[in-house]
């Protein structure tokens, strides 16, 4: 690598993770519609923790891709680890940045849902509340990605289609301020 | 059993009866759709509420759908489509009263009668909530009853108002002295300072004839004295030469007394000892632009001055200053009107305050086209300030380049200030502009001034290092207010005060300013609630450049000055309440696992999380 052209941006390999939360798992799909620049992609970041390589603890990352509010404990810890190992976190899609369809629980009262669904629903005879210290506890309310940490950037869209995707993480790449500009943030 | 009590009963209300009562108000105005605002306002006064079955009869009566009368009925404060209670009481919630102590008093008057803030007391008596400022700076800490201002509040008197509303007493048998309201005029220059013989305005600016007026004006160099700061001759001289709609030869002047600036009380003052002057300058306005109608849109808060200022229209009347032949001109026609607010701050902008007296929301209107070419009606109209009105008066009398004698270059004639807050002398102060502000905390007596709100919330926060600034359009411009700030204040407690009054008063029309505000107002509580970091305040610049740059009208461009200011200059208020600078969540993540801890009987490790995180860092 030269450094002889100071006005040309350097190419460095940048280091990418990515995470499903309280979500549906499209949002990750829709990054799989960038399709065959899913080659340009890997030119250009070495993928980290996420469900595409099934690494299970991210390292040190340029850019963290979070889909999914936050609902229960192990969400809080993941996202955590998120926000300390990358540089800089986007919530990506509804759900991460409004708390989405698992957020509808929210006027739910949670200790009356788990009393109705384990102990007092139809067809239960000598429920229980699982109590297994493996499970992860569901927090009161749902809530989205930036009430939990700080969070740097926001693609919307449910899911954000590949396009929209591509557009943002290739401007984060190419040192601009990502804009995804109408067409991309038109949904219907 | 009252009226109310029947019209409670819903479907089966006697509609018959409720036609009864509405009659004599849709008399009065005509059923005229434009006076929609001012017939709720009656019907209310009537009712103490508006009843469902009111809005369909009175959408009936002036020919309207009814889901534009029960639009405009929401949108306005001070109209209620639920029982708000027999006794209605509304604390001024201007910083300058919380300073004074109005929440404390608030908590006092809601354990006096048992109630909670803003709820409705079960037996329908009663109902205590905060309102935004009354205009009562100089006498605080101030409240409304029933629309009826009431100052100086202390503990004894409110426990005085808890007994007259336990024993139900009317408020004309509550102690007048509740009621007085001061003009407190504490410097006169020449405004304040010179009796002006009702009448003598006109009178002047008759014998002048209207082309000498106007070029009178244009040497006076007048700017409008609501805050803008628009040179008025050119508003004057654009509404008489713009064209009217086909068929018609209507133009129009309207007064804008809707002081909703908090902090701001000149206009109360120059409406209780100058009306004659105010009324004489929108005649003189007339006369210039060739109206024949005049209306003053007095904001719901200042309704006591109502009966007062009718009957000066009225005996302007009989003395032929009103009316048709004014002043012996057989050609020259003018009458006035007063219309009513209902407790919508942002009617104070021009154009949403055209769309409340044409009837409806008070939603800003696009501009251009601006109110001199479509205006009231879509018909040229002058909208000035009550101050404005009074100084063309003046200047109609004693000529334009007198006017631009006094004063600096750019900012012309005398200036009334609105002081309030940590000062000896509270009240009116009348300076020639360019007055330094030192001079004025001189004068009032604020000797340990910390900072210096002028114009408002959404003005200018002045420094202790910036005191030697004057008041004027070319370096400190303002409306008229201007709020102390002792050394011992918390200035983000002010900015907070603010932020609150924004989002309440955004008339929710665009996105930017509904939400922004909203955003705004939560960033500054989740500091003040102690989990703040230097992401919020990121937040706050953020959402300014945006509010600023993206919002329909002034309201939201300028609603987040006061925490712009203070954050640069009084950054250490809002610092030490942080966190951490980086990022805390605005609630406790522990405790919201309790509620599955409980249920599940779990207290091991990974059911809590550590209370100091690691992670947002």
């Amino acid at each position: 690598m030269s450094n002889s052209e100071p006005s040309v941006r350097p190419a460095t390999r940048r280091c990418l993770a990515t995470t499903s939360l309280a979500g549906c798992f499209g949002c990750h799909m829709a990054l799989l519609d960038i399709d065959e620049r899913l080659f340009e992609l890997i030119e250009r970041v070495d993928i980290d923790r996420s469900p595409l390589t099934d690494i299970k603890r991210c390292g040190r990352c340029d850019i963290g891709l979070v889909e999914g509010g936050i609902c229960n404990a192990e969400n809080v810890h993941v996202l955590r680890e998120f926000r300390r190992q990358c540089k800089l976190l986007v919530a990506v899609g509804a759900c991460a940045i409004n708390g989405g369809l698992p957020a509808q629980r929210n006027h739910l009262d949670l200790g009356q849902c788990l009393q109705e669904v384990y102990l007092t629903g139809p067809g239960i005879v000598h429920g229980q509340v699982p109590d297994d210290p493996e499970l992860p506890l569901p927090l009161d309310k749902v809530h989205p990605v930036h009430e939990v940490v700080r969070v740097d950037y926001f693609i919307p869209g449910c899911p954000p289609s590949g396009d929209a995707l591509w557009k943002f993480i290739t401007d984060l790449l190419d040192g601009r301020t990502p804009r995804l500009g109408h067409p991309l943030l038109h949904f219907d | 059993m009252t009226i109310v009590d029947t019209l409670e009963d819903g479907p089966t209300c006697d509609q018959d009866r409720l036609a009864d009562l509405l009659q004599p108000v849709l008399a009065r105005h005509g059923s005229d759709p434009l006076r929609l605002l001012q017939i709720l306002r009656d019907v209310q006064d009537d009712l103490g509420y508006l009843p469902p079955a009111a809005l369909t009869s009175i959408a009936r009566a002036v020919g309207l759908p009814r889901a534009r009368v029960e639009g405009v009925a929401g949108f306005y404060a001070f109209l209620h489509l639920v029982p708000a209670g027999r006794y209605r009481v509304l604390f001024s919630d201007n910083i300058i009263d919380r300073m004074l102590g109005s929440e404390e008093l608030l908590d006092r008057l809601c354990n006096r009668l048992w109630i909670e803030p803003g709820k409705v007391s079960e037996d329908g008596l009663v109902s205590v909530d905060r309102t935004s400022c009354t205009g009562m700076g100089d006498q605080g800490p101030a409240l409304l009853v029933n629309g009826r201002p009431l100052t100086r509040m202390s503990a004894e008197r409110i426990d005085r108002l808890a007994e007259l509303i336990r024993a139900q007493a009317p408020l004309e048998d509550w102690p007048a002295e509740y009621f007085a309201v001061e003009d407190n005029i504490r410097r006169r220059d020449v405004l304040l300072g010179t009796r002006w013989p009702a009448g003598e305005a006109i009178g002047a600016a008759i014998a002048r004839g209207e082309e000498a007026l106007l070029a009178e004006m244009s040497a006076s160099n007048l700017r409008g004295r609501g805050g803008a700061g628009f040179t008025t001759h050119v508003k004057w001289e654009s509404a008489r030469r713009a064209p009217c709609r086909e068929g018609s030869r209507a133009r129009y002047v309207v007064c804008n007394a809707d002081e909703g600036e908090p902090g701001t009380f000149k206009d109360r003052v120059l409406l209780t000892a100058h009306p004659d002057l105010l009324f004489d300058g929108m005649t003189v306005a007339a006369l210039a632009i060739g109206a024949c109608r005049g209306l003053v849109y007095l904001r719901g808060e200042y309704a006591y001055l109502l009966p007062e200022l009718r009957a000066t229209l009225e005996a302007r009347r009989r003395s032929g200053l009103l009316g048709e032949a004014i002043c012996g001109r057989p050609d020259f026609t003018f009458d006035i009107d007063i219309h009513l607010g209902a407790g919508a701050y942002v009617c104070g902008e021009e154009t949403a305050l055209l769309e409340s007296l044409e009837g409806k929301r008070g939603v800003p209107r696009n501009r251009p086209p601006f109110p001199v070419s479509e205006g009231y009606l879509r018909q040229p109209t002058v909208v000035n300030n009550v101050e404005t009105l009074c100084k063309a008066a003046v200047i109609a009398i004693r000529g334009g380049d007198w006017f631009a004698g006094l004063g600096t270059r750019q900012s012309t004639g005398s200036k009334l200030l609105s002081v309030s807050g940590d000062v000896d002398r509270p009240g009116i102060y009348e300076y020639p502009f360019g007055v330094p502000v030192n001079q004025v905390l001189k004068d009032c007596g604020a000797s340990d001034a910390q900072a210096v709100q002028v114009s408002g919330p959404s003005g200018t926060c002045l420094a202790r290092h910036e005191f030697s600034r004057r008041i004027a359009f070319e370096d400190v411009p303002t409306a008229g207010a201007i709020m102390v700030f002792a050394g011992h204040r918390d200035m983000f407690e002010v900015a907070r005060n603010f932020a609150h009054f924004f989002a309440h008063e955004s008339c929710g029309f665009c996105t930017p300013c509904r939400v922004g505000t909203a955003l705004v107002a939560r960033c500054m509580d989740k500091i003040a609630n102690g989990h703040g970091s230097q992401y919020e305040i990121n937040e706050i610049f953020r959402i300014h450049r945006l509010l600023h740059a993206a919002s329909h009208c002034g309201l939201g461009q300028t609603a987040c000055n006061a925490l712009f200011d203070t954050l640069h200059k009084f950054r250490p208020a809002y610092e030490r309440r942080l966190r951490s600078l980086d990022f805390e969540p605005g609630f406790d993540l522990d405790r919201a696992l309790a509620a599955a801890r409980q249920m599940t009987g779990r207290d091991d490790p990974a059911a809590h999380f550590e209370p100091t995180p690691a992670g947002g860092r």
